[in-house]
């Protein structure tokens, strides 16, 4: 079965929610949706507070071509302009309140039929791009740039990404139960853009069902792949590897080696995006964990506070942390003035039996972070450089190659906060080429 | 939301934590220590408790005095309590005792900043400076009998290293040495350092450090395998000088060292080409000292020398990085 080298294999935790049905989370009062939600150029609010708006309405408009807009989650009134802390950042920033007016009204011409086969590549892209797209495994990248690979790249492999190997969550599993024939519209789109003739969609093996489905319901230009169950089989780079063989060089990308990655939640917004015209504006997310009661699979809308997203699962129960995104990347939360983004694949409640809350202690140098390391670094000397901002040494150690991914810091017997080093040093980094740019 | 806990992903660990990993290797020492009872009776039993209670007291009175954290829980001062007694001979004077336990944690582990920051096996550090303070005492070797015999005094006497170097000295072969079957240094019935002799008690504690996998094949097999492949070349060579590589895996501080001393981590490479190196190292040190050396053992000094080779070990076998353009 295909992998990558390094890894580990932490408990899947999937069981909470794996089996449950996505249900749709009902209309909020209020949605508060940030109008920067993928990693890239800002938008630009075009909004004012008091306007009417519809559903699928921009709300923002891009600057620069890696992009996107936002998009009314319903229709209503637009109650302010304003500033909210942001789950990605920790920090205040730019959003736009919704005031539902509970008719959840279309704006004029969406949804509308559209032919993608008959469309040109541009108008596809087009479709993609005015519809706010973005990589929905929660790096948030604007998916029409992916698929706009510059002319010298060769590309020759289109990889559907369906390994969801972050424990606890199951959302692209449910999607990929329930929903196939979406998904399988968006590969074809995408293949039709990029001009190839067949696709990889590739699931790890813990989910024999969403395999044996796909499988069946594929046609012949979509090859369903199954992976070796390890963490982290759906980072891109190892997803790479493991489908291919060929590592995506330093610094590079992945088109560098003639591949493109989508998520396969992304593939089915591609399929709503270019057959029906309609924008990103919900996704499915897995509310789960053993800090809340009742774990959900939920349709909701981009913008639903989280207060309500944990009211509507029955509530906290001893919460330690409460975690947009999946155990091993999500990001830990401080405030609940905050709702769903494009990127938000999970709403993970950890209690204090499921994270470690303690202190860490010196570095033993057993090597478990060695040999868990999917970029073949050596995380317990970055670590040791973080604790004494020795940034620029750390270079010579490819401080830059590190995904992030955690492994290193799960397997670490002396619980010490690797990737937390890792992202300081990087910091330091920065700081410091910003200033020397500025200088 | 009050009281969440915010810090940078990942935001769940392994179990295997520090005091795990030290608790594991001190059950996988416990056969190896038993035998040593078992063949030396209670003044093993003494050294054992001895030097585990010594070693985490003066842990713990250092970290009062200089007002440090406490690490006790961390179980390495036990860890190395107990492999400074398996190190010892079980008639070793109580304050000697005391005295390596002293080395072992202050000269071998705190000086340097506590556990992960010492360059050196604290337990063989305690064992060679008693070794070159004490030579009398740390080379007066009890014979093992069962411990349920009648008697008083426990007899002493040679290792089998030891009588084999003493024929080489005095006759200048090993025919002279006494024959023994391979039977009692497997199953530990030989004179030695009290958690040395028995290697069937020994194996079966490294086997489960590497089911367990807290440590790899990598150190363990290659120490051994780097002492048979030399020693059966000379005794391919010329038996009448040189023992057979299964009395030289079998009959000294081998097996132990090479399980539980080599695999130190913090003493030892990081990556696994490292650990290569560093057990090849190891193994031919080990055979230079045994078979042309002064003294009859070399496992020590052998691990001791390679500790100082890890750092530019290390910086030598770096992993190879994703996505090297060849």
């Amino acid at each position: 079965m295909k992998t990558f080298k390094g890894g580990i294999h932490p408990p899947d935790m999937k069981e909470l929610v794996n089996r449950v049905p996505i249900v749709d989370m009902p209309l909020s009062a209020v949605f508060t949706v940030y109008v920067q939600q993928h990693l890239g150029a800002p938008a630009k609010p075009i909004v004012e507070a008091g306007q009417k708006v519809k559903k699928g309405q921009l709300l923002s408009e891009p600057m620069g071509f890696v992009s996107v807009p936002v998009h009314a989650p319903t229709s209503g009134t637009v109650k302010a302009v304003t500033k909210q802390v942001h789950p990605v950042t920790g920090l205040l920033a730019p959003c736009i309140a919704i005031e539902s007016d509970g008719h959840d009204e279309w704006v004029q011409g969406i949804p509308r039929q559209q032919d993608p086969f008959t469309m040109s590549k541009d108008a596809l892209l087009a479709s993609i791009r005015d519809c706010g797209l973005v990589g929905m495994g929660g790096a948030t990248f604007p998916t029409h740039v992916k698929l706009s690979p510059p002319k010298d790249k060769v590309i020759d492999t289109f990889i559907v990404n369906g390994a969801e190997c972050e424990p606890y969550l199951a959302a692209d599993h449910r999607l990929m139960l329930e929903d196939p024939e979406r998904i399988l519209d968006g590969i074809r789109i995408a293949l039709r853009i990029l001009d190839l003739p067949h696709a990889v969609f590739a699931i790890e093996g813990n989910k024999p069902d969403a395999i044996a489905l796909m499988k069946s319901k594929a046609t012949p230009e979509i090859q369903v792949e199954e992976l070796k169950v390890k963490y982290p089989q759906g980072a891109e780079k190892q997803l790479i590897q493991a489908i291919t063989g060929r590592e995506v060089p330093s610094g590079g990308l992945p088109m560098d080696v003639g591949a493109i990655v989508q998520n396969a939640g992304t593939c089915a917004a591609i399929a709503d995006a270019c057959l029906r015209g309609v924008p990103l504006i919900e996704r499915i997310t897995s509310v789960t964990g053993r800090g809340i009661r009742t774990p959900k699979n939920i349709r909701v809308r981009i913008g639903t506070p989280l207060r309500e997203i944990i009211e509507f699962c029955g509530g906290l129960q001893d919460p330690a942390k409460v975690i947009f995104g999946g155990p091993m990347m999500g990001i830990a939360q401080y405030s609940d003035q905050i709702s769903v983004m494009k990127g938000t694949s999970g709403i993970l409640v950890l209690t204090g039996e499921d994270t470690n809350i303690s202190s860490y202690a010196a570095c033993i140098s057993c090597g478990r972070c060695v040999e868990a390391c999917p970029m073949g670094l050596i995380p317990s000397v970055l670590s040791k450089m973080g604790e004494k901002n020795q940034w620029e040494k750390a270079g010579q150690f490819h401080l830059l190659d590190c995904v992030e991914c955690g492994s290193c810091t799960y397997v670490c017997p002396s619980k010490r906060p690797i990737v937390h080093f890792i992202k300081h040093l990087k910091a330091l980094q920065r700081a410091a080429s910003a200033k020397s740019k500025g200088a | 939301m009050k009281d969440l806990y915010i810090s940078s992903s990942p935001h769940i660990f392994s179990p295997q934590d520090t005091p795990w990993i030290m608790r594991h290797v001190i059950y996988a020492l416990i056969p190896g220590a038993l035998a040593g009872i078992y063949f030396f009776g209670i003044p093993a039993a003494k050294v054992l408790v001895i030097a585990i209670l010594s070693c985490m007291v003066i842990e713990a009175l250092w970290q009062k005095l200089l007002r440090k954290d406490f690490t006790l829980q961390d179980g390495s001062a036990a860890l190395t309590g107990m492999l400074l007694a398996m190190n010892l001979p079980a008639g070793s004077p109580w304050w000697m005792v005391i005295v390596g336990s002293a080395v072992a944690i202050l000269l071998g582990k705190q000086v340097y900043g506590g556990l992960g920051n010492n360059p050196f096996n604290p337990a063989l550090v305690a064992r060679v400076f008693l070794l070159v303070s004490f030579p009398v005492q740390m080379t007066t070797w009890p014979q093992p009998r069962s411990f349920f015999a009648e008697g008083a005094d426990a007899l002493t006497g040679a290792t089998p290293l030891g009588a084999l170097k003493s024929a080489i000295f005095e006759h200048g072969t090993i025919t002279a040495a006494p024959q023994m079957s391979l039977m009692d240094p497997f199953l530990g019935n030989i004179g030695g350092s009290l958690g040395e002799i028995s290697a069937l008690a020994l194996i079966l504690g490294g086997v489960y450090l590497l089911a367990r996998r807290i440590i790899s094949w990598h150190i363990p097999f290659m120490y051994l395998g780097t002492v048979a492949l030399i020693t059966g070349i000379f005794w391919l060579v010329n038996p009448d000088t040189y023992a057979n590589p299964a009395f030289h895996l079998i009959a000294g501080g081998l097996i132990l060292g090479a399980f539980f001393m080599a695999t130190d981590m913090v003493t030892s490479p990081i990556t696994n080409s490292g650990k290569v190196i560093f057990a090849f190292g190891c193994g031919v040190i080990t055979v230079v000292i045994r078979l042309w050396g002064g003294y009859p053992e070399g496992v020590a000094f052998s691990i001791l020398i390679m500790n100082a080779l890890v750092p530019i070990i290390n910086k030598y076998t770096r992993p190879e990085k994703f996505g090297v353009v060849k």
